[in-house]
């Protein structure tokens, strides 16, 4: 970063406002290609079992229909296992294996959504039904479950001054982004395109490569827009597949797009957890053991795994640790990452914990955690990158006003509210791939930097934007950042807050790379004001060039490029991501602060105030950033009060497959929030001296809103979300 | 003041009446849309012949109504199926994406525009009833090159991420501004609270209605 850093760290607006509050974002479903026809999924009404029959006669007597397909037609594909995540992926209509309640069994592809509908409701399909196991709690996990330990935390346990035995429950969750996912197909001979609401549009071309036979350069996947995702976009579903295959029958563009109801088995979800956790600590209360048996839903086609252990091994200071984490296969659809996997759901129990140890030893929370702040990462054993948790401690309590705070239980009364403040810390690891951008600056003295990256909501093109422009020194105007289209060159998922590291960095590499071309071009060119100078000593601002003990001295980038008769210069940038040896442990650190008021008779509990902190290193963008943690909080809420997907066991059905009977967050609902950063940079973790911050804001809601509920009304509830009935 | 629009290209909606003996409700919307006197005998033109329905009966044309309504000062007179809702409508017919589909059951919000002044779900409204219909979207509130103060105002108060349930949210708070809900920031949330936002920006949704409505 030899160049002033202007842009970056300046609260500007999104570079796509306009598009997006004009209705001119263009999502997946708003393409229409010449000939589209509308494709509409049959979905499974057994959990378990196999398709004994399809009577497609009445759906296909509809004027308009153009062609109903499932296993009984489609082709046979050539299919090669993308091998992640382990198993074997669903696959469309090519066996009549039933594996889970809402699979798809059939799509009817016609001339109008209208009819293509009616006629999906008119396909009558016959099963050989088997009762499903979708219980978790009713059900054992795999005979491999993932383990982890140091020390010996039972034999630790059994001599700690203080033990806890404590079980976590939490209820799965599903994204809802409030863009259902679809897709629109088209072939061009063997070329395929697909408009698709995806995270990774890469990922998709992979996947569509490996479904089909075919070679990835023969794939477009296109989504400028996406409509929000939280991980719901970071595979591609087999619906996907299924608009592919239907366009090519019907040798007609297809759009697919699933109902909402069909989003909670057409995409995954944020597992169900049961978490045994027994700490121990000593009088004063520093951890001597802690064990950790997790047990979560996947299934039974494929495994998904996520990083539910993290906190339990690396947040505090403990010696003896034991980790259990066995997934339970049941006739459900994969479940997935959903913000903050894993560790949204281990900082649930690991903080929630941490409270009830605190209650019981007459600690404030905070001087608890401060007394077992680790050294190091004590499950790598390397020192950490950046940790300023103390500094979020520190700022979260005196923004919120946490000596307010009466630690006694049910002692604080507003009318018939009772009154309570909790607090959580949260950790996210800070993910980093490979990723490349191209730059290139024209004659006008314009620049188009491009990538296969996403946005799905944190404003991905503005904060690159930005970087570009203080590594090319020019203005954010002169730039445009083009992504989420697979042709732009290489990027990695958007999740895991690994784009702003990962694309952020390769994005610095071209824009830093072209400009040293401009400089060494100018200072080579004896008719420039520069020639002769150390390229070293010269900067760009404003897209003019000088030399930087002298401004006055330079010239612009349109000048140098007209003298030398260049239409423009190019480069390419790259980022290599994470080293496969890591010298540092890497994480983003929370401290978030909630007040809640709980009616005393009726159990209602709503969020007054909160305060977020955050360890996330630079922020490229703060007015980005503060969207992104107040979202997050907004999240956090759902998470521990309203968001449960409730399944009927007897057959499978997911009974609140909507957005009236599965409640999120409204506006009604929303409290006081204010976020913070605490400033700082972490160039071990990446060259533009980020840590994520897509994930962690979310880490730690749900536990302080569980400790304030406690502070509250003296009720400790152990599971996810935190319902009215459970207060009763 | 609006301008005539010939009908667009057609897909033209095809479909024989249910032939189940209950009266399903589809056949329901057909007769009720019948005694409403607005359903246009014929006029429907048949659609490609369905690919491999060979052995199907001759199929009939779906139910259809000609109407003709105002969509952002533009007249529109189209023929439509009666099924078909005004989202539907404006995003597969007239090419107006801007209002999206988030449930398709009036509980997201993500399709609200303006019929006649008042803000509804378009994905719970049947094009047919809107005979002479006033309809906005959020294409349709920009003058000229001038956004409107709540657009602008979503965008100084950063009040939106992925940008989906926006143009809902837009319209919505134009209305919500017009009907005098703005008086504090709990009422302003109680008469927004149609209107999900799953990215969470409820807060600064909330805020740039106060700041638009505090501009009129």
């Amino acid at each position: 970063m030899s160049q002033p850093q202007a842009a970056v760290g300046a609260a500007v607006p999104r570079v796509d406002a306009r598009l997006r509050v004009t209705g001119q974002a263009k999502y997946a479903a708003d393409n229409s290609p010449d000939g589209v026809v509308h494709a509409v999924i049959v979905d499974s009404s057994v959990g378990r079992g196999r398709v004994t029959g399809i009577d497609a006669r009445a759906a296909e007597a509809q004027a308009g229909v153009v062609k109903v397909i499932s296993h009984l037609n489609a082709p046979k594909l050539p299919h090669r296992e993308p091998g992640f995540p382990p198993g074997e992926a669903l696959r469309p209509f090519q066996d009549d294996r039933v594996r889970f309640f809402g699979q798809p069994v059939a799509v009817v592809v016609a001339t109008t959504l209208e009819t293509a509908q009616h006629a999906a409701s008119l396909v009558k399909v016959s099963y050989d039904a088997r009762p499903p196991s979708t219980d978790l709690g009713a059900a054992d996990p795999a005979d491999d479950p993932e383990t982890y330990a140091r020390g010996d935390a039972d034999r630790a346990l059994e001599s700690a001054d203080v033990t806890l035995d404590l079980a976590y429950r939490m209820a799965r969750n599903h994204h809802n982004p409030m863009e259902p996912a679809g897709t629109v197909a088209r072939w061009d001979g063997d070329r395929l395109t697909l408009w698709e609401k995806t995270q990774h549009v890469q990922g998709t071309v992979e996947t569509m490569a490996a479904e089909f036979g075919m070679s990835p350069d023969k794939i477009r996947v296109i989504s400028p827009a996406v409509g929000g995702a939280f991980g719901s976009g970071g595979r591609t579903w087999v619906h996907t597949s299924i608009a592919a295959l239907a366009a090519r029958e019907v040798k007609r563009p297809v759009k697919l797009v699933l109902t909402r109801r069909q989003t909670y088995f057409g995409v995954g979800y944020r597992p169900a957890y049961e978490y045994d956790l027994r700490l121990g600590s000593d009088r004063r209360g520093r951890l001597t053991a802690s064990v950790h048996d997790v047990r979560t839903e996947s299934s039974r086609y494929e495994r998904h795994s996520e990083d539910v252990l993290a906190a339990g091994r690396m947040l505090y200071s403990t010696p003896h640790v034991r980790q259990v984490y066995g997934h339970v296969p049941l006739d459900v659809n994969t479940p997935t990452w959903m913000r903050g996997p894993g560790y949204s759901s281990g900082a649930f129990c690991v903080e929630t914990a941490m409270d009830e140890l605190a209650h019981e030893l007459g600690l404030d929370p905070i001087e608890l955690r401060l007394r077992n702040e680790p050294s190091d990462d004590e499950s790598s054993g390397l020192p950490f990158s950046t940790r300023r948790l103390r500094d979020c401690y520190r700022a979260g309590a005196r923004e919120f006003g946490w000596h307010r705070r009466n630690p006694k239980p049910r002692s604080t009364r507003d009318g018939d509210w009772l009154i309570g403040m909790g607090m959580a810390a949260g950790v996210y690891d800070t993910a980093r791939s490979e990723a490349q951008a191209s730059v290139r600056l024209d004659a006008d003295g314009t620049a188009l930097v491009q990538s296969a990256t996403s946005d799905m909501g944190p404003g991905t093109a503005t904060s690159m934007t930005q970087v570009a422009a203080d590594a090319l020194g020019l203005t954010m105007r002169q730039i445009t950042f083009r992504l989420g289209d697979s042709d732009l060159p290489l990027a990695p998922g958007h999740h895991g807050s690994r784009t702003m590291a990962s694309v952020g960095s390769a994005v610095q590499d071209g824009c830093d790379k072209l400009r040293r071309q401009a400089i060494t071009l100018a200072v080579q060119d004896e008719d420039s004001p520069l020639h002769g100078v150390d390229p070293a000593d010269v900067a760009v601002r404003g897209g003019r060039l000088f030399v930087k003990d002298d401004p006055t001295r330079g010239e612009t980038y349109r000048r140098l490029l007209a003298r030398n008769d260049r239409s423009h210069l190019e480069a390419l940038g790259s980022y290599a991501g994470a080293p496969e040896s890591e010298r540092f442990s890497f994480y983003a650190y929370a401290a978030t602060f909630a007040e809640v008021a709980v009616d005393a008779r009726l159990g209602l509990v709503r969020v007054r105030r909160m305060v977020g902190v955050y360890d996330a290193a630079r922020i490229i963008n703060p007015r980005l950033a503060d969207s992104q943690a107040i979202g997050a909080m907004t999240g956090g809420i759902g998470q521990a009060l309203l968001e449960h997907t409730v399944t009927d066991h007897r057959d499978g059905r997911i009974v609140n497959a909507n957005l009236a009977d599965y409640l999120v967050p409204t506006h009604a609902d929303m409290p006081e929030m204010k976020a913070i950063y605490i400033e700082g940079e972490d160039f071990e973790a990446d060259p533009i001296g980020v840590k994520g911050l897509g994930e962690i804001v979310i880490v730690g809601v749900a536990p302080a809103i569980a400790n304030a509920v406690f502070n509250a009304t003296g009720r400790r509830i152990r599971h996810l979300p935190i319902t009215t009935e459970a207060l009763l | 003041m609006s301008t005539e629009r010939p009908e667009p290209a057609l897909t033209p909606p095809a479909d024989p009446p249910a032939s189940s003996s209950a009266p399903s409700r589809r056949a329901f919307i057909a007769t009720s849309t019948a005694i409403g006197g607005t359903v246009v005998a014929g006029g429907l033109v048949a659609g490609p012949p369905p690919l491999g329905a060979e052995a199907a009966v001759a199929a009939e044309a779906a139910p259809g109504s000609r109407v003709s309504l105002t969509v952002n000062g533009v007249r529109h007179t189209v023929t439509i199926d009666n099924r078909t809702s005004l989202l539907d409508l404006l995003r597969e017919r007239l090419g107006l994406t801007g209002a999206k589909k988030g449930c398709n059951a009036g509980a997201c919000g993500a399709c609200t525009v303006l019929v006649d002044g008042r803000r509804v779900n378009s994905c719970l409204t049947l094009a047919v009833r809107l005979e002479s219909a006033e309809v906005t979207t959020v294409e349709g509130l920009e003058k000229g090159d001038r956004l409107h103060p709540l657009q602008q105002a979503f965008i100084d108060q950063d009040a939106f991420q992925c940008g989906f349930c926006t143009p809902g949210q837009i319209v919505s708070g134009v209305a919500c501004i017009q009907e005098g809900h703005t008086g504090s920031p709990e009422e302003i949330r109680e008469w927004m609270s149609g209107n999900l936002c799953r990215c969470g920006c409820y807060v600064k949704i909330e805020r740039a209605i106060e700041q638009a409505a505090g501009r009129k």
